[in-house]
């Protein structure tokens, strides 16, 4: 009974100890976005006071932020949309198509989970060069499609392979081909998995900072994890700005993630249980 | 399956007349290139034949404009390998993987013990805890920039609880810059392990714990015994990812250190960005990613083959009995 009370006590403590850990580096972005220049060298650690509000209504304002926002949005739905769509169509002929060759291919989806981004890196580029992909949205979403594809196969397939044949065959007794059968019963009960697939898609996309760094000169179409690292750079000097900006560029991650939690979660256990 | 087939439903048999089995078979192929065509043109185009490039590229001598004509052979290997940058940027990687093995994981674990009990504030918890995860390295990299620098918010907060003697400089001392960066790998990935083994120890039966309890096991013997071994495909799978994330280690190095001072921080990515694409030897860069692609696909291999392997086989019996 005592071990058991006491299990409970460092069940809190480190309970504790995690929270405060994770919690003051973001916690420090946030109230730093509201101090001066001079607050934050004077008093490195300290609270805001008087708060200010200018370095937030600077960042708000200012059209850069708003137009990185966009990048990565139109980027990762551009992704997500490519890889959970033709990723749906691959799992399905990978789970309910007997035909030769079927486990070969799907190994050499699976092969992709090992390819670190970083290694193509080099013929991206100049493929997406000749292409003339450089410095077009397109970019970067058709090669991190690419690269959703395996994890979204791996996902799917299982799933897609669990739904029972029954279905299948009562979806031919009424009339429908089986790319009709895809279309109007598989997806739709698919819809748990498509989520995690698209979730994960997304979050990928969304955070990248490799390919479009290389894809992108032009600042007018940087994405916001690129936005960020040059904001940075560029206003060294002006710390209070740069935490603000930070600060607001964490919100959409942080607040998809609030609302997508599950998704993620559920993704990355179930592809581990799987 | 096995149980003597139905009648065969009439709409499929009228099917199946008008349809004879060659064109059947026919229409099969084209819905079969119809779904997974696109997805092969996608993969092969922008994965595949990416790194396949990669390794013929790294023949010649090459700066990514003109006609591929100095051939060059291994020569790039050679001088890859026979250059201390190089040698040290695998044994940064290589550092990192076992510090995230030796240190990460048991504090993951520990943690995921501890925080396995019915808390008050549990899903908070999980949220808050994960949180670091969902963030870009790009943001993580630049908060903690931010954080390290001389006399900033760590310094200030060290100071504060009278640690003011560990005072350091973080990012710009080439002795600790490689440990500083593994501390703020360790506060973005730490979560992501804590999740993972909660997930697994989810799985484990209390009727287990609670028989090894009445055999008369201390809560240690318990753990050790009886929920560690089941816990073990999910460590195996973190290691996995974890020692691939520490191969591929680039956007936190890119950003806060550019592989600095003095390379102490380089690593093979931001090396192989910092020839191919800021000093332009395509060539050489392509050599360098083939090293780095053998290096994470042989790992892949070995640890699918040993560690691995183990879990599909435990799966299978424990489905069995």
């Amino acid at each position: 009974m005592a071990g058991r009370r006491w299990g409970l006590v460092a069940g809190y403590a480190a309970a504790v100890v995690v929270v405060v850990v994770t919690v003051v580096p973001l916690l420090f972005v946030v109230l730093g976005g509201f101090r001066t220049n001079g607050q934050l060298n004077t008093d490195p650690a300290g609270l805001p006071g008087p708060w200010v509000w200018d370095n937030y209504r600077s960042v708000v304002t200012s059209p850069d932020f708003w137009r990185f926002l966009g990048n990565s949005a139109l980027i990762a739905v551009l992704a997500t949309a490519l890889a959970v769509g033709l990723g749906s169509m691959a799992a399905f002929a990978l789970s309910r198509y007997a035909f030769k060759g079927r486990e070969a291919v799907y190994a050499l989806f699976t092969l992709g989970l090992l390819f670190p981004l970083g290694v193509a890196t080099l013929p991206l580029y100049l493929w997406l060069r000749q292409l003339g992909l450089l410095e077009n949205p397109l970019g970067v979403a058709i090669p991190e499609a690419a690269f959703s594809l395996p994890v979204t196969i791996v996902i799917l397939r299982p799933f897609m392979h669990a739904v029972p044949g029954e279905l299948e065959d009562a979806a031919v007794l009424d009339g429908a081909s089986r790319l009709g059968f895809f279309w109007r019963i598989m997806l739709p009960l698919s819809a748990p998995a498509l989520t995690t697939v698209a979730v994960l898609a997304f979050v990928t996309s969304w955070n990248a900072y490799l390919l479009p760094l290389l894809v992108f000169n032009d600042s007018a179409h940087f994405t916001l994890p690129l936005g960020v690292a040059t904001f940075q750079s560029q206003y060294s000097q002006d710390t209070a700005r740069v935490l603000a900006f930070t600060a607001l560029s964490m919100v959409p991650a942080l607040g998809f993630f609030a609302v997508a939690q599950r998704r993620i979660v559920g993704g990355l256990t179930g592809s581990v249980k799987g | 399956m096995a149980a003597p087939a139905p009648p065969r439903p009439l709409a499929r048999t009228v099917h199946s007349a008008r349809e004879r089995p060659a064109r059947r078979r026919g229409r099969t192929r084209l819905e079969l290139a119809l779904l997974l065509g696109p997805s092969l043109v996608l993969f092969a185009g922008f994965v595949l034949v990416p790194i396949g490039i990669a390794v013929y590229y790294s023949l010649y001598s090459w700066n990514g404009f003109g006609p591929l004509t100095n051939f060059v052979g291994l020569q790039n290997y050679a001088d890859a390998f026979g250059g201390a940058v190089f040698r040290g940027a695998i044994g940064h990687n290589v550092v990192i993987a076992v510090l995230s093995i030796v240190i990460q994981l048991p504090l993951s674990i520990g943690l995921a013990l501890l925080l396995d009990r019915k808390l008050k504030g549990r899903t908070v918890l999980r949220m808050v805890v994960f949180a670091p995860y969902v963030l870009s390295e790009a943001i993580t990299a630049v908060i903690w920039l931010l954080m390290l620098q001389p006399n900033g918010f760590v310094d200030e907060l060290l100071r504060g609880v009278g640690l003011g003697g560990l005072v350091h400089q973080w990012l710009a001392d080439p002795g600790l810059v490689l440990y500083t960066l593994f501390v703020v790998m360790t506060w973005k990935y730490l979560g992501f392990g804590i999740i993972l083994l909660l997930a697994g120890l989810q799985g484990v039966p209390p009727e287990l714990r609670e028989a090894a309890a009445l055999d008369g096991a201390t809560g240690w013997q318990t753990t050790r015994h009886v929920v560690l071994p089941l816990l073990g495909p999910t460590i195996r799978i973190w290691v996995f990812l974890s020692v691939i994330g520490s191969l591929q280690l680039f956007d936190l190095v890119w950003i806060m250190t550019l592989g600095g001072p003095a390379n102490a921080s380089t690593t093979m990515a931001s090396y192989l960005v910092d020839h191919g694409f800021k000093r332009y030897e395509f060539g050489f860069g392509s050599a360098v990613a083939v090293v780095l692609f053998a290096i994470c696909f042989v790992f892949a291999l070995v640890y699918q083959r040993f560690a691995l392997r183990r879990d599909t086989a435990g799966a299978l019996t424990r489905a069995v009995s």
